[in-house]
């Protein structure tokens, strides 16, 4: 018979483009050609193999009524209890610290505002990436640098009624900084004079009061003198020689408008930071990732699927919402669902008075009800007519 | 059956008024006794009869029904002074701030109301939380101090928590707080949140209490026959007594001050009555000084009445006692003991086909075992078997009939086992009846359930319906439920002893005798009919491990893997078939060509390929035969060759135990000299951490790589001849790790991830000399377990173990909340027809269940279609 050339094959696959999910057709179209290669790939084989992919593409899909979200629950829920509970973790970058494990994944499903170890992963455009020097100089420019970091010495003079700072050569050089900047920083910073003497700074207070100058004493050692606001640590990484620059500390909106910044790829572990600077799809996508992360680093097997779904869920409102009490759980609209799940009092009494209708449509309703419940096999409505028997007896 | 079904449609919430709870009082309740003295109920007590009947044998004064259907019937306290509903205090609280003081208007103009009064009416057109709205009308209406309505000035109402409220320096009663919320216009309410048609603003102020029927608050007799009383019942007393005192008072014209003490008094038990938690308030306590458990306590909690009864309910037709293993039965039995099969029914419809059967059951009676318990006739009476006239009834059975008969073989029963954190917990197996007190099972089934045998009890539920017996039967049978939906994987499948014993016979050499061959095969219950014997020697013919196994492998499977024991082989090439350790796998046709079966054929919750295959191919019957006889097989082989591993198979020769000691010493000398760089300052800091965090972080590593390099020279003695060894590199038990830790060294214990440090000041132990830095001092094991740990290190290793304790302690319940959580945002959602994803609403979650609708049980481990098994099909093997 004929052999199929690799045209044929893509033709063959483009049609099948629409009708099975994007990620099969893929997988068929590149090992089909590979196959090619080696093989004689015959028409009635190829229709074969083709009707194949699409049988068993129909065999896995769901069932209608399947209880998925229940389903995806236990999947993610299981696995908890075989995480680890440690906090810290050096995973990646030793120098950094991170939150792994049972506590991570607790951080994700509550959408917490700040995580316990915020860490950003930022890319450098293309040239810069592969310079070691470029890559270290955006790190400098980019750590947030106080003045509390930079000071060898402080002293509250009581006489002159002045904060007396003296500068660390050494330090500041690091950080490129230079004395006359850092003082021009502090003036406008703390709205209040400031006199240079070489490495010695000698700020005075607003009106020269004992309260005053020691507020400003604890104001002045916060300044931020250079960097970006939050990123408080700056580690560079080779990887497959390229730089790539971890932060401690995360501030999306300001990283991504610096012209270094490959910003296709820069990211960060706070997905309210994500919701807030690039939208909620992409919050969505955060909270799968970082789910899948977690529990692959874990050694733990749980489908995609089970994540989307749950991301899905916290997502689908427009905002990210908490899996949890002041989120999802707590937005449900039957009460008898809320009352079961905490706060009992407070919903029963809040119904009370709205004159709420809890319509039995979910889960937990049915059962408190002593009903069947509206999943699977409790999905089908059907009725039989009364009076009539099938066969006889 | 023979009730017709009644379905909840939805459940309104509201307030009673005043006019309701008198309306459906069946009497008002003035006295606080209970009881007279000879034992009967007082009218008009709290106990009144006809608020309802407890007791059995009487008949309900109000509706003339038994105890147990009659439902109970409320009654009332008439309130001598209206008091606050402490759950509305809050909400009384925000009316008062946001209406005037004289007219009782919201302070906001016409126009703002206007405004308000249409987005709340639009937001109730589209079903949407409506009351949202009331939040701002409140803090703006609350910051306004003249009416525009009436231009009365508005003083400041603070809310004294719990329930007093003050407006300026004066105190309002509940009386002028109930004056002003009846002032508030039913439109306005609606901007408050309060839903005039079914509560209004005053209604929130009691002014007569309803008492719950006796049904609610059972009182208890004693052995002694001393009458203990409900809570509530406590409760009520008290507010009947207080509320007594006070309409005395009042009517004799009592100092004011008295009546506002009582006033106040009776604020405080009505508050109680209610909840017993408030903050601010000192609960109740009963005589004991125990604290009372009133109403609000009896609603909430894991032990409440929504948690506790509604959400999960106590049943009948069920057991539970310990399990045990049986490796004979099939993974979709349970073997359950005659005493409890006695007792466990299953209902029966008598026909004219199975009468006769039935007959027989019903003349055996409860005592003996295939027997029945109970016969219903059709119009509904009961007949006890214990003390009917078993032959007569026998006979008088007819068709139609219901016969409760004992639990028999081939039965479908719900098997459970606590905690019950994923659909595999509860799993439907057929009943085989046995001797013994224990539910046996089969081995297969412990990953699912998480079980041992270390005392473990399990649960066992006896559908009764025959929809419920069909459903439990095709989608909840063990075999159904070999793939996890989790990853797309078994999780049903060999544990231990099943890898060992499969390693033992596929592994290269093993030669059985005809004898031996059939033996085998009978132990795993298949036909012993031997295929061609592979050789041939002596004039005996042999076969090999490998082809006895074959015969359970279904014909025309084909596959070719890497076993689990080529993984920890460092191997240059592969050398596929000619693999030195047999570790290259090759099915051909179901036939096993090379290599050895260990946790990658049919370890549960593993990548097995064997298993994986087949129950993809060639389904879940296929499947449990496999495991059935698999398992069988294991267990008869590692009998025949016998197994067993002891302290001996930890042994290493001298010099490999001389040469861990070089190891241990030289990294001990390094960590010395570190910390001498350290303390002399010269350590190089690494960025971001200090300089003491360094010399850790180096110290640590120093000593993993002594403990690993010590793991390596114990493992070249530990070969695959070793049974420990066996056991490890299989996947069947243990590991590496652990045999290193016997043979060679445990290593450095830790405590948060760092090295021990805690104890003494500046030292762990005072068997060390203050600051010492040297890894004795900071827990590092240098003995292995065989050799024995020293008194230092033992403790050390204490230290270690009790963080491993209290971490999955606190684990359990971190992640047992996280689970719970999860549960209740996820539970409503549903694929549809469409494929769509929805909530109860018919919102949509997902417009495609997981981006492809692929069900993640029916994939290959995640992926929707294996496109190189279906090619590697058409074409045949080798293709890919």
């Amino acid at each position: 018979m004929d052999r199929i050339s690799p045209e044929t094959i893509e033709s063959e696959i483009r049609k099948l483009r629409g009708e099975l999910p994007k990620r099969i057709v893929d997988d068929l179209r590149s090992s089909l050609l590979k196959v090619a290669k080696n093989v004689t790939l015959t028409r009635d084989k190829l229709d074969k193999i083709i009707k194949m992919v699409k049988k068993a593409y129909v065999d896995a899909l769901v069932e209608p009524g399947e209880p998925v979200g229940t389903v995806a629950a236990q999947s993610i829920g299981e696995p908890g209890t075989q995480m680890t509970l440690r906090t810290f973790h050096y995973a990646g970058v030793a120098e950094l610290n991170v939150t792994l494990g049972l506590p991570r994944l607790i951080e994700i499903l509550d959408a917490r505002r700040a995580p316990a170890a915020a860490l950003m992963e930022i890319h450098l455009k293309g040239e810069l990436s592969k310079d070691r020097e470029k890559a270290r100089e955006f790190a400098r420019k980019i750590e947030m640098v106080t003045l509390e970091d930079v000071v060898s010495q402080t002293e509250t003079d009581l006489i002159n009624m002045e904060f007396v700072v003296t500068l660390d050569r050494d330090r500041i050089k690091r950080k490129g900084l230079v004395p006359s900047e850092i003082a021009s920083k502090l003036s406008e910073n703390l709205k209040s004079e400031v006199i240079t003497h070489g490495y010695k700074l000698r700020i005075k207070p607003g009106t020269p009061t004992l309260p005053d100058l020691r507020r400003l004493a604890m104001k002045a050692k916060e300044v931020q003198l250079s960097g970006v606001k939050g990123i408080n640590r700056v580690v560079i990484k080779a990887e497959g020689g390229k730089y790539v620059v971890y932060t401690e500390g995360s501030n999306l909106a300001e990283i991504l408008k610096m012209p270094e910044v490959d910003s296709t790829r820069t990211t960060t572990n706070d997905i309210r930071e994500i919701e807030k600077v690039l939208g909620i799809e992409a919050a969505r996508n955060a909270i799968i990732k970082e789910a899948v992360n977690t529990l692959e680093e874990q050694g733990l097997d749980v489908d995609v699927r089970h994540v989307m779904l749950v991301a899905d869920i916290m997502t689908a409102s427009g905002e990210v919402q908490q899996i949890g009490r002041h989120g999802i759980s707590g937005g449900k609209a039957s009460v008898l669902a809320r009352a079961s799940f905490e706060v009992t009092t407070k919903h029963l009494l809040e119904a009370c008075i709205r004159g709420e209708r809890d319509r039995l449509k979910g889960i937990i309703e049915n059962v408190i009800a002593g009903q069947p419940i509206p999943l699977g096999t409790g999905s089908v409505e059907l009725e039989m007519a009364r009076g009539e028997r099938v066969g006889r007896g | 059956m023979a009730r017709l079904p009644k379905l909840i449609d939805g459940i309104s919430f509201g307030l009673l008024s005043p006019e309701e709870i008198r309306k459906m009082s069946v009497t008002r309740i003035v006295t606080a006794d209970t009881y007279d003295e000879d034992g009967y109920p007082i009218e008009r007590g709290l106990m009144d009869p006809r608020l309802g009947v407890v007791d059995p044998g009487l008949r309900c004064r109000t509706c003339g029904m038994r105890a147990g259907e009659c439902p109970g019937h409320f009654g009332r306290i008439e309130l001598a002074r209206p008091v606050i509903h402490v759950g509305y205090a809050g909400v009384i609280y925000d009316c008062l701030r946001a209406t005037c003081r004289k007219c009782g208007r919201i302070l906001l103009p016409e126009e703002d109301l206007d405004y308000f009064r249409r987005k709340v009416e639009d937001a109730r057109a589209t079903g949407g939380d409506w009351w949202d709205y009331s939040k701002e009308v409140i803090s703006q209406a609350s910051k306004v101090t003249e009416c525009p309505h009436c231009g009365e000035k508005q003083l400041r109402i603070k809310l004294e928590k719990p329930t007093t409220f003050r407006e300026e320096k004066n105190r309002l009663t509940p009386s002028d707080v109930r004056e002003r919320l009846e002032r508030i216009t039913d439109s306005d309410a609606m901007l408050l949140g309060i839903n005039p048609e079914v509560a209004r603003p005053e209604w929130m102020v009691l002014t007569v209490l309803p008492v719950p029927p006796v049904t609610v608050r059972p009182s208890i007799t004693l052995e002694t026959g001393v009458r203990s009383e409900d809570d509530l019942t406590h409760k009520l007393v008290d507010v009947i007594r207080i509320n007594q005192r006070l309409s005395e008072n009042i009517e004799a014209g009592a100092p004011h001050l008295i009546v506002e003490d009582l006033w106040e008094l009776l604020q405080y038990h009505v508050t109680t009555l209610f909840d017993n938690q408030v903050s601010g308030v000192p609960p109740a306590r009963h005589r004991s000084g125990r604290t009372l458990r009133t109403l609000a306590q009896r609603l909430k909690g894991k032990e409440g009445r929504f948690r506790g009864n509604l959400s999960g309910k106590r049943v009948d037709f069920s057991a539970r006692t310990v399990i045990s293993p049986d490796p004979c039965i099939s993974i979709n039995e349970i073997g359950v003991p005659e005493y409890i099969a006695k007792i466990l029914t299953v209902p029966v419809r008598v026909t004219k086909y199975n009468i006769e059967k039935i007959r027989n059951l019903v003349r055996r009676g409860p005592e003996v075992h295939p027997g029945a318990n109970y016969v219903i006739s059709p119009d509904g009476r009961r007949y006890d078997l214990r003390y009917a006239d078993r032959e007569e009834l026998a006979e008088a059975i007819q068709p139609g009939f219901i016969v409760e008969r004992h639990l028999m073989d081939g039965d479908v029963v719900l098997f459970n086992r606590q905690p019950s954190l994923h659909r595999m917990s509860i799993m439907a197996h057929e009943v085989r009846v046995m001797p013994g007190r224990t539910f046996r099972l089969n081995l297969c089934v412990c990953p699912p359930y998480n079980a041992d045998f270390d005392g473990d009890e399990m649960n066992l539920h006896v559908p009764q319906s025959r929809e419920a017996q069909a459903e439990a039967r095709i989608l909840m049978r063990v075999q159904e439920q070999i793939l996890s939906p989790r990853f797309g994987g078994p999780i049903i499948g060999g544990i231990q002893d099943h890898i060992t014993g499969l390693y033992m016979l596929t592994k290269r050499g093993v030669w059985l005798n005809r004898e031996q061959a059939q033996q085998l095969l009978a132990a795993a219950g298949i036909e012993p009919h031997l295929p061609k014997p592979a050789k041939k020697e002596g004039g005996v013919e042999y076969w090999s491990g490998k082809q006895i196994f074959s015969m359970l492998l279904p014909k025309g499977l084909n596959l070719t893997y890497k076993a689990k024991i080529c993984e920890t082989q460092e191997c240059a090439r592969c050398l596929k078939e000619n693999c030195p350790i047999d570790g290259y796998v090759v099915i051909r046709n179901g036939e096993l060509i090379s290599g050895v079966m260990d946790e990658r054929s049919c370890k549960a919750l593993s990548r097995c390929e064997v298993l994986d295959r087949i129950v993809k191919d060639y389904g879940s019957d296929e499947a449990r035969r496999f495991l059935d006889r698999a398992t069988r097989l294991a267990i008869a082989a590692a009998k025949m060759f016998g197994f067993t591993t002891g302290i001996a198979d930890e042994d290493i020769p001298k010099e490999a135990r001389e040469k861990i000691e070089e190891v241990l010493m030289d990294a001990s000398e390094k960590v010395k000299k570190l910390i001498e760089v350290y303390e002399r300052g010269e350590l190089e800091q690494l960025p971001g951490r200090s300089l003491r965090e360094t010399l850790e972080m180096r110290i640590m590593e120093l000593l993993t790589e002594a403990r690993d390099k010590a793991g390596e020279i114990a493992e070249k003695h530990l070969g695959l001849d070793n049974q420990a060894v066996i056991m490890a590199r299989t996947g069947a038990r243990g590991s590496m790790l652990n045999l290193t830790q016997m043979a060679g060294c445990v290593g450095q214990q830790s405590v948060r991830g760092e090295r021990l440090s805690r104890g003494y000041r500046g030292r762990t132990l005072p068997h060390f000399k203050v600051g010492d830095l040297g890894p004795r001092a900071r827990g590092f094991v240098e003995s292995s377990y065989k050799k024995g740990l020293n008194p230092t290190e033992f403790f050390f290793h204490a230290m270690g173990g009790r963080e491993g304790l209290v971490d999955t302690a606190v684990r359990t319940a971190q992640s047992g909340y996280m689970q719970r959580r999860l549960i209740n945002a996820l539970q409503d959602l549903r694929v549809e027809h469409d494929g769509t994803v929805r909530d109860d609403h018919g919102h949509i979650i997902q417009f495609e269940y997981g981006e492809d609708r692929v069900d993640p049980a029916r994939t290959d481990l995640g992926k929707a279609v294996n496109v190189d098994k279906i090619i590697e099909k058409v074409i045949g093997v080798g293709g890919s």
